[in-house]
């Protein structure tokens, strides 16, 4: 009895360093925002306490947050799945070569991801004049006879975001796949060769991905919370507010309300709603992710 | 018999194998396969490496070349006076510049080591112990990511100034410690690592502490290479703007960036894009070599 005690009090300390930080500079941050978001604060007086204004405001008075949470459930839902296949596929793929050529394929593929605002490239491809490389090309082979502005018309501002937010998307849970792919035991492939495994994609389902679930867990967690804050690439390419707000999600109106009107009780509100839908994301993939491996 | 009879078979089928690919340890692969997916690669890499390319091309381009119509994605007459432009305006910065380098190094370094200590510490018992409170700290890990940080940067300004922190190497330092996604990270490589391995060494009579440091720490080495670059790239992204005030303080990405606000300076911008993409990647081929060595030279699992 007296050793599982000490054994206990042995894991509270080991713990300890990390949750002490994790509770001042993560915990208090998070706790004082949602208390933000039952007040009203524009950040200059202090926060005077609204109940639930900010939330039916936000339902019933805010047309744009609808258009903003419509497109945020796009990036959640489709732009998220689809890259989240993308990073297993890539990195599998990357493993199956070796050697420096690997290294170099990792390289490339995460690439757009580490450079930081590297999307930016995109802004000089999707110019709206006729110095957009994507114009420039399409008008001197003849598609075209005027250039598009590509990031200032309503019906190309979505589609475009998707196209950029697809090529970002092989970044934190790619990687750690890469890795977890590295820690699989060998002997296992040879085990299911014998088991009757025939060909890559049997391997694949049945030895590779249940071998790496732990990443694969963390990678959908990655992919949430990368898809619901979709923000920085709508606000560089297509401007905030962009052209009849085509271009909003959740997280630019958030910014919109936060830092450009002052108004952080509102957005704060905001940001907590954003903090559920992912939650519930969140138990919905993770009861999905328990089935891998049949 | 037979048994030998398949082992030389399959040594053959292995090393005709090797003789297109050159990977050993899979069975199950086809070579038409093997084609299809490098040619997969080949189109998709391409398509991933285009912006690198262009930022290549585009710092070494000479002004003209900047604005050419019909724009051009290849240099024409490579030069280096974007480079050269950007050295001399570096020289112009409010403190000496090597100070904003120094800056960095020291951010990046012990916000790095620190956080690795204690997410690895924390890694352990959350995955292998049993404790009270276990998976509702962890819970609250997770949920933790999923609140968006441009709200609460206010609320940890608030925080960080009521400390006395503001304007101190610990305000930028410290938050980073408790990084959820590098505990995350680590703590499910934890749990990949046998539970036999564990126990022979309690057997042993090993502490938690020795089990913590000398058995977890060297197998999940890869998780903490793959977290330096995570934690990198949010160091990197982050320019000390609200915490810092003191020049003196303030780490280089964000000289480099304020080089790059002023206008007229389309030469040097495209020098210092070129700069501040080429900084994290060397520290990801680093990370990523150093990863391939330790899977190489350790063989941890059962």
């Amino acid at each position: 009895m007296k050793s599982i005690k000490s054994q206990e009090l042995t894991s509270y300390l080991m713990i300890a360093p990390f949750f002490v930080l994790f509770f001042v500079f993560v915990m208090m941050p998070v706790g004082m925002s949602i208390f933000f978001s039952f007040t009203y604060f524009n950040m200059l007086e202090p926060p005077s306490f609204v109940g639930w204004n900010n939330y039916t405001r936000l339902f019933l008075d805010d047309d744009i947050f609808l258009i903003a949470l419509k497109n945020t459930l796009i990036f959640l839902l489709v732009t998220g799945p689809i890259s989240y296949f993308f990073c297993i596929i890539f990195a599998w793929i990357i493993n199956e070569f070796s050697g420096k050529f690997r290294a170099f394929l990792t390289l490339i593929f995460y690439a757009p991801s580490i450079c930081g605002q590297a999307y930016l490239v995109w802004g000089l491809i999707l110019g709206g004049d006729r110095y957009g490389y994507l114009n420039g090309l399409l008008l001197q082979m003849g598609f075209l006879s005027e250039p598009i502005n590509w990031l200032n018309t309503e019906r190309y501002i979505m589609p475009v975001l998707i196209v950029v937010q697809l090529w970002l998307s092989l970044g934190t849970a790619f990687l750690a796949f890469i890795a977890g792919l590295q820690t699989v035991d060998k002997t296992l492939y040879e085990a299911a060769a014998v088991d009757g495994v025939k060909n890559r994609w049997q391997e694949l389902w049945y030895v590779t991905l249940p071998a790496i679930k732990p990443q694969l867990m963390f990678g959908a967690v990655m992919q949430i919370t990368s898809s619901a804050a979709v923000a920085e690439i709508s606000i560089m390419l297509a401007g905030n507010p962009s052209v009849n707000y085509a271009g909003s999600t959740v997280v630019t109106h958030l910014i919109d309300y936060g830092t450009v009107r002052f108004e952080m009780g509102y957005a704060s509100a905001i940001a907590t709603v954003l903090f559920f839908i992912m939650i519930g994301t969140n138990k919905f993939v993770q009861k999905l992710l328990k089935r891998v491996g049949g | 018999m037979k048994s030998i009879k398949s082992f030389f078979a399959k040594k053959n089928f292995k090393n005709f194998k090797n003789m297109l690919k050159g990977r050993q340890n899979h069975l199950n692969r086809s070579i038409a396969g093997n084609s299809l997916l490098f040619v997969i690669m080949a189109v998709c890499g391409l398509f991933m490496a285009m912006p690198l390319i262009m930022l290549t091309n585009n710092a070494l381009k000479p002004l003209d070349e900047l604005y050419q119509y019909p724009p051009n994605i290849f240099v024409r007459n490579p030069t280096l006076t974007n480079f050269t432009d950007l050295f001399s305006l570096v020289n112009l910065s409010w403190v000496p510049f090597s100070r904003y380098i120094v800056n960095t190094i020291i951010i990046t370094g012990i916000s790095i080591a620190g956080h690795i200590l204690c997410a690895s510490l924390a890694a352990y018992p959350l995955a292998k112990h049993k404790f009270r409170g276990r998976d509702f700290l962890f819970g609250l890990v997770i949920m933790s990511m999923m609140f968006s940080s441009q709200v609460t940067q206010v609320s940890n300004y608030m925080v960080i100034s009521a400390l006395g922190l503001s304007n101190t190497y610990p305000a930028v330092i410290l938050p980073t410690f408790a990084y959820g996604v590098g505990l995350y990270l680590l703590k499910q490589f934890t749990e990949q690592i046998p539970d036999s391995m564990i126990e022979s060494a309690r057997i042993d009579g090993a502490s938690e502490w020795y089990i913590s440091f000398h058995i977890i720490m060297p197998n999940i080495k890869p998780a903490w290479l793959t977290s330096a670059i995570f934690q990198f790239q949010v160091i990197w992204s982050n320019t000390g703007r609200l915490l810092l005030r003191d020049e003196e303080l303030k780490p280089m990405q964000y000289a480099l960036t304020q080089i790059t606000a002023s206008v007229g300076r389309e030469g040097a911008a495209a020098a210092i894009a070129f700069v501040m993409a080429l900084i994290p990647i060397t520290f990801f081929l680093v990370c990523q070599s150093h990863i391939m060595e330790t899977m190489i030279s350790s063989g941890i699992k059962e």
